[in-house]
């Protein structure tokens, strides 16, 4: 190729790009933009103008004030009840898909792998088909409509992933170092603790945000499972967005939106690589 | 490994492993047969365990509101599927190509995957909303007759679901597509080149064929992502206008929770099952099959 048309096929390409990047940052644009300004600007400006004057009121009402139905006090209660409900659930499901993971790759025994096979169709089952009967045994263990409930759940929903995830991270160890650990006369614990841990320190990484952006961004269970007192930001934010009571604040609900999305957000720009390599672990069985 | 040394080897491993496979499998395969079962039961507002056989299924594909969940689950689950996977596939290519600030275009095609559907879905409400939204925006450019109300149209709705769905998952499969791409032995391409084989060329006969395996497992990624879709529905038109946007998710959804119609809520769910299985199965088969 010449240097001219090579020229030409970057500017090109750099174009088509560019342009992509816009269409993807442009909603996140009007989010922001819209929060900011209040319900005058929005009705006398366009979707992309900027706010004439910074006004954070919306935030403000978005996160204590706005009315989600019959109820005013914002997203804030819906945000603390995902955040007992994120952090338990994350450490639980991480857990026991750590130590299903180990035993799975390092202690394997007969009818082990096909029972890894069986638990992975509980990666792709869609939820649907638990929902009913679930709700049926989380009434009858008292659960129900209540955040202990939701974190059985998604715990339950969650083991799947993280032992499908930490199984294959481990069946990437080495055997040796599992056999002169047991030579030195350590055990199965000893080993784990001593040994494989030490090791785990990216897929556990990978692990907690796979699961924290799952867990806080689900509605699903959230919206079947959950009482008055226990819905989370999702349901909170849709409930708060499709109120159809007063004029629609579209402000307040993009406020909303942010706040909502603010956490695995930041979580995505600090650790984007551990997320990216968790989507694709899901999906790429190796 | 020599078990005689550690004398706790042949029980622990198992018993630490018993409660969460116990739980899991009751979890999976305990509740899909009993929502197997609910679906041939006479349920309506509660669960009610009187067989009555395929009766609720005969009922399911009698109701017209399942019609319009299946009709916009092939029109969403085409589009959708097929959208996703073509942008996703070149804007891996294009980001293939020696590109300084890949990893900034990366993460700005990426980030919508970190966000929960019902961000999306109130993002692109309002940005559809015929009122001050799109339709404002070209209208104030100079285009006066500008129309877009496909949002509150309930012959167009089901495309609003399709662009904020496709908005959303297209980095994913970007994602999936660029690590595939870098698994390619780069040797192939250099020898193409030298060949005097022009760029496009090398792509549609090297590159996108040495895909194949990654292109099954993304169309399998997306396609059962697909079939579960329901926040982002929810969120953008809750189903409607009418229940011209259902999807079988909302659909079951609507049946068990706010209709009374549990039997056919199960019986929906069933059904989303079968698809999924009939995607999935064959797909982990084969995987787990090959790595033997």
């Amino acid at each position: 190729m010449s240097p001219r048309s090579l020229t030409w096929h970057r500017v090109i390409l750099w174009t088509v790009l560019i342009l992509f990047a816009i269409w993807f940052l442009t909603p996140l644009y009007v989010m922001i933009v819209t929060s900011l300004k209040d319900m005058d600007q929005i009705r006398g400006g366009s979707l992309l103008s900027l706010p004439t004057s910074l006004n954070f009121g919306s935030w403000n009402k978005a996160w204590d004030q706005a009315c989600t139905g019959t109820d005013c006090g914002g997203l804030k209660p819906y945000f603390m009840n995902s955040v007992y409900m994120v952090v338990p659930a994350v450490a639980i499901s991480t857990t026991i898909g750590c130590i299903n993971g180990y035993v799975l790759s390092k202690w394997r025994f007969r009818g082990s792998e096909v029972m890894f096979a069986m638990l992975l169709f509980g990666v792709f089952m869609p939820m649907q088909v638990v929902l009913l009967p679930m709700s049926q045994v989380l009434g009858y263990f008292g659960i129900a409509s209540s955040i202990v409930g939701l974190i059985v759940m998604h715990v339950l929903a969650g083991i799947p992933s993280t032992t499908l995830f930490f199984r294959n991270y481990y069946v990437g160890l080495p055997d040796e170092l599992i056999k002169a650990a047991m030579l030195d006369g350590a055990g199965f614990w000893r080993i784990l603790w001593r040994v494989v841990l030490p090791l785990s320190t990216p897929i556990l990484v990978v692990t907690l945000i796979w699961q924290f952006t799952n867990i806080w961004n689900d509605f699903l269970y959230g919206v079947v499972f959950s009482g008055a007192d226990s819905k989370p930001i999702t349901v909170g934010l849709n409930n708060l967005a499709n109120t159809t009571s007063s004029v629609k604040e579209y402000n307040v609900d993009m406020a909303a939106a942010l706040i909502a999305a603010l956490p695995t957000l930041f979580v995505y720009v600090v650790a984007g690589k551990y997320f990216v390599r968790g989507l694709t672990a899901g999906a790429v069985k190796g | 490994m020599s078990r005689s040394k550690v004398p706790s080897a042949s029980w622990l491993p198992k018993l630490v492993v018993a409660p969460s496979f116990l739980l899991s499998f009751f979890f999976i395969y305990g509740l899909i047969a009993w929502n197997g079962y609910l679906s041939l039961s006479a349920s309506h507002m509660l669960p009610n365990y009187d067989f009555v056989g395929f009766s609720n299924y005969a009922d399911l594909f009698d109701n017209d509101r399942f019609h319009v969940a299946l009709k916009n689950m092939l029109i969403f689950g085409v589009l959708f599927i097929g959208g996703a996977m073509a942008l996703g596939l070149l804007l891996a290519i294009l980001l293939d190509q020696k590109i300084r600030a890949e990893g900034v275009l990366r993460t700005v095609y990426l980030y919508p995957m970190a966000i929960s559907f019902i961000v999306t879905g109130t993002a692109w409400k309002w940005i559809l909303n015929p009122g001050l939204g799109i339709e404002h925006l070209v209208q104030s450019w100079g285009f006066p007759n500008f129309q877009f109300d496909w949002l509150v149209d309930d012959q167009h709705a089901i495309y609003c679901v399709v662009i904020a769905g496709i908005w959303q998952a297209s980095g994913f499969v970007m994602a999936l597509f660029l690590a595939g791409l870098r698994g390619i032995d780069d040797s192939i391409i250099k020898a193409a080149q030298i060949d005097g084989a022009s760029l496009p060329r090398i792509y549609w006969r090297i590159v996108v064929p040495s895909l194949r395996p990654v292109f099954f497992s993304t169309l399998m990624v997306v396609s059962h992502l697909s079939i579960k879709s329901f926040d982002l529905v929810i969120a953008l038109t809750s189903g409607g206008p009418g229940y011209s946007t259902d999807l079988p998710a909302t659909f079951m959804y609507a049946m068990s929770f706010s209709r009374g119609q549990v039997a056919m809520g199960a019986a929906s769910a069933t059904i989303m099952l079968c698809m999924v299985a009939a995607i999935v199965v064959p797909y982990l088969y084969s995987e787990l099959r090959t790595k033997k």
